[in-house]
C-alpha cells in the first residue's frame, strides 16, 4: 500500500503543510482505487525545506521537499519520481541531498519526523516504552539512577547539571510524595528544540519522565508548558490518553504495582518561570518569582515536596539510555559532555532547522557544514549561543568544540539549543541591546540590581545606537555587568549581561565606531546611517516622495529625484519602498 | 506593567463555559493560573467580574488575583481586536529584519505593541519566538503565519487585512 506521510510540525504548517495534508487526505476519501494512507509526523529537521512529504510505495521511499497541494495531488495521482525531481530531496537509505542528516547522531530525535506521534502503535514498534519496562522489570530504582550516573548525561535545559547526580539526591529525600517535572517552558526567543520534540516524539519524553518517576519513587509528574505551543499541548494530551488506556502510564503500569499519572500545566508567559523555582511558584499559582536555593527542589519543590525537575531534552535522552545502556551513551562526545545535543540552527544560515550533533563537534562545522554557511553569501561573523543567558562566539573562535566546558571559556554557554548565525549584515551592538531589552523587560523585579541595573545598561546601549554614545561607556557596561551578574538571586539576572559582555569582548571596535565615529557598520541602528539616492538607478518614479513622512525627496516624475540629507529623518521608508535599489544606504 | 484601565468598561454577560471552569476547579491546589486561562479563553480577556468570581471560589484575595495577572504577559486585561497581528520578535526574525517589519505596521496601522486600534480591528501583540526560525521574519494575523516578508510584502498583506476588516465591520 502506497503511504504518504507529511510533517505537520509547528514549523511544517507555517509554511503551508496543513494545506497538503488536507489535500492528501480529501483525496484519499473521494477515491475508490487502491487505498493509501496519508498520515502525520514530526519535523525531521529540514525546517528550511518545509513542507516535507514522504512517500513510502512497497520498497521504494523517497522524501519530497517544498510541497503544495498540487504537487501533492500529482504524486497522488500517480506521477513518478522523475517528474517531480526537483522536490526530492531523501531516497531510500541513501543519505539526503543537502548532506544535512549526514553528520547528525539522532538519540532524542530518533523519532521525529519518522513515526506519527499521534499513533502510540508507531512508537511501541520503534522499542517504544521498552526501556520503561526494562527498568520497572529487570531493574532496581537504584540501578537505573547508577546507568544514568554512568551515562553522563548532563542537563539539557541549559545549566548542564549531571542529570544521575539530581536523580540521587532525589531519590534520597524521603516524603511520602514526590513530584516529576518536565520544564516545557523553553523560553529562549531563538529556540523551538523542545516543541519540536514534544510535536514529533511526545512519548520519548513521557517515558523518559515515567522512568524517571521509578527511580526517584514519585508516582506523578506534571509538564509545565508554554501556552504558546498548542499543537505540543495537544499532542501531549492525545499521547497521555493513549498510554493510558493501554495500561503504560497511570496506575499499576504494565499489570504491576507501579503508579505513574502525568498532568499538564500551561504557563502563562513569563521567561522567568524556566528558573525552577520560579516554575514551582506559578504551577502552584502565584506569581513566578524566584527564591533563595537551598533548599534545593529536590528536598522541597511543588507544594512543598521533594521535586525532580528536568528539561525536555534530557528526558528524551532516558528511554535511549536504559535500553542501550550508560556506557553506550557515554562512548560518545567528550571527557565531560557525552551523548548528543539538540540545536536550532537559525538566523542568516542557509539550513536552518533542528539538528542533534555528537558533543565535540565544532561550531564550524555546525554552521558551514550541516547549515551550509551562510545565506546569500555573507561573511560568517558570529553564532550566539544561549539566548538571553549567552554570548557571541566570533567565527574566529569557530573551531571550539560543542562541550560544556570550552563553549563557557569563550563567554558563551552551551545553553539550552538556541544557535543563532550571524553575517556581517548583524550588528553586535544591536543584538547586544536586543538581548537585554529581552531580559530587562522579563526581570521579575525582586532583585534591585536584575530590575535597575539592567535598565541601565539598557539605557547605554540604547543610546549608544541611536548615536548618543559617549567615551567611557563600553567601562560603565562592563562595571554594571559585573555587578549585576554578582548581586542577582537567580540565573536571568546572573547571566544578563552576558551577551554585552561578550560583544564587548570581541566586538569591541563595533562599539568605538558607534561611540566614536557614530557609525554603524553593518548599517542596521537607524539613526547612524545616511540615506542617499543613486543617479544610475533612479527612475524618477516618485514612489519614495509618496512615502517619505517629512517631504525629504523631491523631484519630477521620469527625473532623477533628490533626497534633502538635513530633512531626513533616517526612517528608512523610502529604501523599503525603492523597486529598483536607487536608494543607498550607508 | 498594566493598568487597571478597564475598570470603566462594560460587564460582559457570565458564560457558562467560564461557569463551568470555576465549578471543575473548585478546591484544587494550584487552579489560580487554569482559571484565569480558562477566563481568557472564554472572554477574550479578563473581564473585571471574572477576577472577582475566581477571588471567591479560591479564596485567594482579588488584589493578588489581579498581582497574578499583571504579572504574566498571557493575560489581558482589555478585548482584542478583530485581526490579532502577532509580530515575532525571536533572535532569528531580529536580525532578519523584524523591527522593518515593525515600523512597517506602524505606518500602515498606527499601531505600536500591545495597542489595539479605536474600532477594535487590530491589535498588535508581539511573542518571543513562534519557532518557524526558518520562515523568519513572521508574522502571524491570528492563525495564520506569513514568513519571509519584506515591507513591501507586509504592505500589501496588512492592506488586504484592512479592507477585509472594514468589509466585515459593514456587514
Ligand atoms: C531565567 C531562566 C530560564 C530558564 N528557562 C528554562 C527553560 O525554558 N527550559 C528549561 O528546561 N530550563 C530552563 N532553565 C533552567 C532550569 O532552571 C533548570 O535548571 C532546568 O529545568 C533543569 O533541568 P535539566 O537539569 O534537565 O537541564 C532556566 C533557568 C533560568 C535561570
Ligand atoms: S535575578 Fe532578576 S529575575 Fe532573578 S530573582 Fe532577581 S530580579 Fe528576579
Amino acid at each position: 500500500m502506497r503511504s504518504f506521510k507529511v510533517g505537520t510540525s509547528t514549523c511544517g504548517v507555517s509554511a503551508g503543510a496543513d494545506k497538503v495534508l488536507e489535500r492528501l487526505l480529501s483525496l484519499a476519501a473521494e477515491s475508490d482505487g487502491a487505498p493509501v494512507a496519508v498520515s502525520e509526523t514530526g519535523c525531521i529537521g529540514m525546517c528550511y525545506r518545509e513542507p516535507l512529504v514522504e512517500v513510502v510505495d512497497g520498497p521504494e521511499r523517497v522524501l519530497y521537499a517544498e510541497m503544495t497541494p498540487e504537487a501533492a495531488e500529482r504524486l497522488y495521482r500517480g506521477a513518478t519520481r522523475d517528474e517531480l525531481e526537483a522536490h526530492v530531496l531523501i531516497e531510500g537509505e541513501s543519505g539526503d541531498r543537502d548532506g544535512f542528516l549526514l553528520e547528525q547522531h539522532r538519540i532524542a530525535l530518533v523519532n521525529c519526523g519518522h513515526i506519527d506521534p499521534a499513533d502510540l502503535d508507531d512508537y511501541l514498534a520503534q522499542d517504544g516504552y521498552a526501556g520503561y519496562r526494562k527498568a520497572v522489570t529487570a531493574m532496581t530504582p537504584e540501578e537505573v539512577v547508577a546507568e544514568i550516573e554512568l551515562s553522563g548525561l548532563r542537563g539539557r535545559g541549559g545549566g548542564g547539571f549531571p542529570t544521575g547526580l539530581k536523580w540521587k539526591l532525589s531519590r534520597a529525600s524521603a516524603a511520602d510524595t514526590k513530584y516529576i517535572v518536565c520544564n516545557a517552558d523553553e523560553g529562549d526567543p531563538g529556540a523551538f528544540m523542545d516543541r519540536s520534540l514534544l510535536e514529533g516524539d511526545p512519548h520519548g519524553v513521557l517515558e523518559g519522565m515515567a522512568i524517571a518517576g521509578y527511580a526517584i519513587g514519585a508516582c506523578e509528574g506534571h509538564i509545565y508548558i508554554r501556552a504558546e505551543y498548542p499543537r505540543a499541548i495537544r499532542r501531549l494530551e492525545a499521547a497521555i490518553e493513549q498510554a493510558t488506556a493501554r495500561g503504560l502510564l497511570g496506575r499499576g503500569v504494565f499489570g504491576g504495582e507501579i503508579d505513574f499519572e502525568v498532568h499538564i500545566k500551561q504557563g502563562a508567559g513569563a521567561f522567568v518561570c524556566g528558573e525552577e523555582t520560579a516554575l514551582i511558584a506559578s504551577m502552584e499559582g502565584r506569581r513566578g518569582m524566584p527564591r533563595f536555593r537551598p533548599p534545593y527542589p529536590a528536598e522541597r519543590g511543588l507544594f512543598d515536596k521533594p521535586t525532580n525537575i528536568n528539561n525536555v531534552e534530557t528526558f528524551a535522552n532516558v528511554p535511549w539510555i536504559v535500553r542501550n545502556g550508560g556506557a553506550a551513551f557515554a562512548a560518545l562526545g567528550t571527557p565531560k559532555s557525552k551523548g548528543t545535543k539538540v540545536f536550532a540552527l537559525a538566523g542568516k544560515v542557509v539550513r536552518g532547522g533542528l539538528v542533534e550533533v555528537p558533543m565535540g563537534m565544532t561550531i564550524n562545522r555546525l554552521v558551514l557544514g550541516i547549515g551550509g554557511g551562510v545565506r546569500e553569501g555573507g561573511r560568517f561573523k558570529a553564532v550566539q549561543l544561549g539566548g538571553p543567558s549567552g554570548g557571541c562566539i566570533p567565527a574566529s573562535l569557530g573551531d571550539t568544540p560543542i562541550d560544556y566546558d570550552q563553549l563557557t571559556a569563550t563567554g558563551a554557554i552551551m545553553g539550552s539549543g538556541g544557535l543563532v548565525v550571524m553575517d556581517d549584515s548583524t550588528c553586535m551592538v544591536d543584538v547586544a541591546r536586543y538581548f537585554l531589552s529581552f531580559t530587562q523587560s522579563e526581570s521579575c523585579g525582586k532583585c534591585t540590581f536584575c530590575r535597575i541595573g539592567t535598565k541601565r545598561m539598557l539605557e547605554i546601549l540604547e543610546a549608544i545606537c541611536a548615536g548618543g554614545g559617549r567615551e567611557g561607556d563600553i567601562e560603565r557596561l562592563e562595571t554594571l555587568g559585573r555587578q549585576i551578574s554578582a548581586a542577582s538571586l537567580c540565573g536571568l539576572g546572573q547571566t544578563a549581561p552576558n551577551p554585552v559582555l561578550t560583544t564587548i569582548r570581541y566586538f569591541r571596535d563595533e562599539y568605538e565606531a558607534h561611540i566614536r565615529d557614530k557609525r554603524c557598520p553593518a548599517h542596521v541602528c537607524p539613526s547612524l546611517v545616511s540615506y542617499s539616492i543613486s543617479e544610475a538607478a533612479c527612475t524618477g518614479c516618485g514612489a519614495c516622495i509618496k512615502v517619505c513622512p517629512v517631504d525629504a525627496i523631491t523631484g519630477r516624475r521620469k527625473e532623477l529625484h533628490v533626497l534633502d540629507a538635513e530633512a531626513c529623518i533616517r526612517c528608512g521608508r523610502c529604501y523599503t519602498t525603492c523597486q529598483f535599489d536607487a536608494i543607498i544606504k550607508d | 506593567m498594566k493598568q487597571m484601565e478597564h475598570v470603566s468598561a462594560p460587564d460582559p454577560p457570565a458564560l457558562p463555559a467560564f461557569g463551568r471552569a470555576l465549578w471543575r476547579y473548585r478546591g484544587q491546589r494550584g487552579a489560580l493560573i487554569p482559571l484565569l486561562q480558562s477566563a481568557q479563553e472564554t472572554y477574550g480577556y479578563i473581564p473585571k467580574q471574572a477576577i472577582y468570581e475566581i477571588a471567591g471560589v479560591t479564596g485567594i484575595p482579588p488584589a493578588e488575583v489581579y498581582g497574578v495577572v499583571t504579572f504574566y504577559a498571557q493575560f489581558r486585561l482589555e478585548p482584542q481586536g478583530r485581526y490579532v497581528i502577532r509580530l515575532c520578535t525571536g533572535t532569528a526574525c531580529h536580525v532578519n529584519g523584524a523591527p522593518m517589519l515593525e515600523e512597517t505596521i506602524e505606518e500602515v496601522l498606527g499601531l505600536k505593541r500591545g495597542e489595539t486600534d479605536g474600532e477594535r480591528l487590530f491589535t498588535l501583540e508581539s511573542v518571543a519566538c513562534i519557532g518557524c526560525c526558518s520562515l523568519s521574519p513572521v508574522i502571524m494575523v491570528n492563525d495564520e503565519t506569513f514568513g519571509k516578508l519584506d515591507a513591501r510584502k507586509l504592505r500589501r498583506l496588512l492592506k488586504r487585512f484592512k479592507k477585509a476588516a472594514r468589509q466585515e465591520e459593514r456587514g
